[in-house]
């Protein structure tokens, strides 16, 4: 049995007044929506609010909608509060970034997916062996640096946490250049998905803890745009494909000439540190080309060579390692696929 | 801070119920601890092993992580209220068939996600039933029986709303 520590529940009606709790009870405080996360957390005591938010049910941080912009092209705007669920199963979603519908699909088991949110998932906290335990089990080791400790059991030395950056849906945003709308005391702002975490493993987001993530927007090109539509891909690597959460994720977007030529391409990966990162000079090895297995292979070869896997999954470094190259093909794979959908 | 109890107004199982809890509770430790309803099961208790799953508007849910003030203004239904009054939900029903409960302690979440399952696609493949399901562990890893009485539950669906044949109750 793992009792929750104590708290106060607010359930605002609005952003505005959700924002104000946030700022008046200060670091006590916590916004919650699902809970898939924070619940689980707070029962190993890694968080204590003594105040907790509840945004799930603002009205204004719901629906998912595709608008039409002046440049001809499209914005969608998910709100914060969709369940994951809804992102997964929605036909805006489906048809114009499957792999953000992809990666919603692909977290934890169905009764998570239908309270966590795409808002809380790009507010998941960062995890690692040493630090997802009770309170009980991480008291037996000395804590660690993430938490009441002064020691990262990973490194072994060092004063920066490597808790994984464990989300799912952000590295998709990321590689369509999606934005998120922040909410705050001081009003609202728009902050790219790629800004929004940093490396520390201890709290790996530019997001305030008074701020609200309202929406996520992306912008889909309008059938005019001479760079032609974006595709996108994802695929995960979990122990258990049924509820675990990521020891690795890749994914990626393209951009093709009428003849299947690349023209743009990016990747992301994460599951490995802190925040997501960029899976680099992939353009040199396929700009101008179609994916072919050769380039398909040379892609996923570097994208290998770039990560160095950590001790902060309990599963073997090495066998993380080598499975980069794979999980990233089958990422790429989805690029050139006929449905090009999940 | 104040440890006071609040009171909390649920509907469960059609039923309206209030009860006076601490305002930290899971929805979990209501209908266990303040409303008798012990049928869904304390298993990991943080979210991993689905035997405390329930229904809150048709959706499965992990009670043990959900604070019990989410569920008020819902219809939660838990394992106690699947039976209606001819008898067991027809997933029950095949349960007893197929021996699937097993040592039963994930049981009553098996069959909250089955009934839902069933309730949104009546005739799942086994395939789909694998996938509504996978949010439940089952520590005997009896999971061929359960799948099999799932199925099968579709099929007994499928023939009383067809009208093509007796429900099965063997």
């Amino acid at each position: 049995m793992l009792r929750l520590p104590p708290y106060t529940y607010h359930r605002p009606r609005t952003v505005r007044e959700a924002v104000e709790l946030l700022a008046e009870h200060g670091t006590e405080a916590m916004p919650i929506a699902g809970g898939t996360d924070l619940v689980p957390n707070m029962k190993h005591r890694l968080f204590t609010p003594t105040h907790l938010v509840a945004v799930g049910g603002i009205p204004g941080l719901g629906g998912i909608d595709l608008r039409a912009l002046d440049d001809g092209g499209w914005e969608l705007s998910i709100g914060a509060a969709e369940t994951l669920a809804s992102v997964a199963e929605s036909t805006a979603v489906r048809q114009h970034l499957p792999a953000l519908a992809k990666a919603a699909a692909h977290i934890a088991g169905p009764q998570h997916r239908n309270r966590g949110t795409i808002g809380g998932n790009l507010c998941l906290d960062t995890r690692c062996t040493y630090y997802n335990q009770t309170e009980f089990w991480r008291e037996a080791l000395g804590y660690c640096l993430k938490k009441d400790g002064s020691v990262c059991h990973v490194t072994r030395v060092g004063a920066k946490c490597v808790a994984a950056h464990s989300a799912d849906t952000p590295p998709v945003l990321m590689t369509v250049d999606a934005r998120v709308e922040l909410e705050g005391p001081e009003g609202r702002r728009t902050l790219p998905v790629r800004e929004l975490f940093v490396a520390d493993g201890i709290w790996n987001s530019q997001r305030a803890s008074d701020e609200i993530i309202n929406r996520v927007l992306i912008r889909i090109p309008g059938p005019e745009e001479a760079l032609g539509p974006i595709r996108s891909g994802y695929a995960k690597l979990r122990q258990r494909d049924s509820i675990d959460f990521p020891l690795l994720t890749v994914a990626v977007s393209a951009r093709f000439d009428p003849e299947g030529r690349v023209r743009q391409l990016s990747g992301m990966v994460t599951g490995l540190g802190s925040r997501p990162r960029e899976l680099t000079r992939w353009e040199e090895l396929a700009t101008g080309e179609p994916l072919t297995d050769e380039v398909l292979e040379a892609l996923s070869e570097r994208a290998g060579r770039q990560c160095t896997p950590l001790e902060n999954h309990i599963v073997d470094p090495e066998w993380r390692k080598a499975m980069v190259p794979v999980i990233t093909r089958r990422a790429l794979a989805d690029l050139t696929a006929p449905a090009h959908a999940s | 801070m104040s440890t006071s109890l609040e009171i909390v107004r649920l509907t469960v199982n059609g039923d309206l119920r209030t009860a006076g809890v601490p305002p930290h509770w899971t929805l979990l430790e209501t209908l266990r601890y303040a409303m008798g309803l012990t049928g869904s099961k304390q298993g990991c208790d943080k979210g991993d092993c689905g035997a405390c799953t329930v229904l809150v508007d048709g959706e499965p849910t992990l009670s043990c992580i959900t604070p019990v003030w989410e569920a008020e203004g819902h219809r939660v239904t838990t394992v106690e209220g699947l039976a209606g009054p001819d008898g067991p939900h027809p997933v029950q029903d095949a349960f007893d068939r197929y021996g699937a409960g097993q040592c039963g302690f994930c049981t009553p979440g098996v069959l909250c996600s089955a009934a839902a399952l069933l309730e949104r696609t009546p005739t799942p493949s086994r395939r789909e039933v694998k996938e509504a399901l996978a949010g439940n562990l089952c520590r005997c890893t009896g999971y061929t029986k359960i799948l099999d009485a799932v199925v099968d539950a579709g099929r007994v669906l499928a023939e009383r709303t067809s009208g093509s044949g007796e429900a099965s109750h063997g």
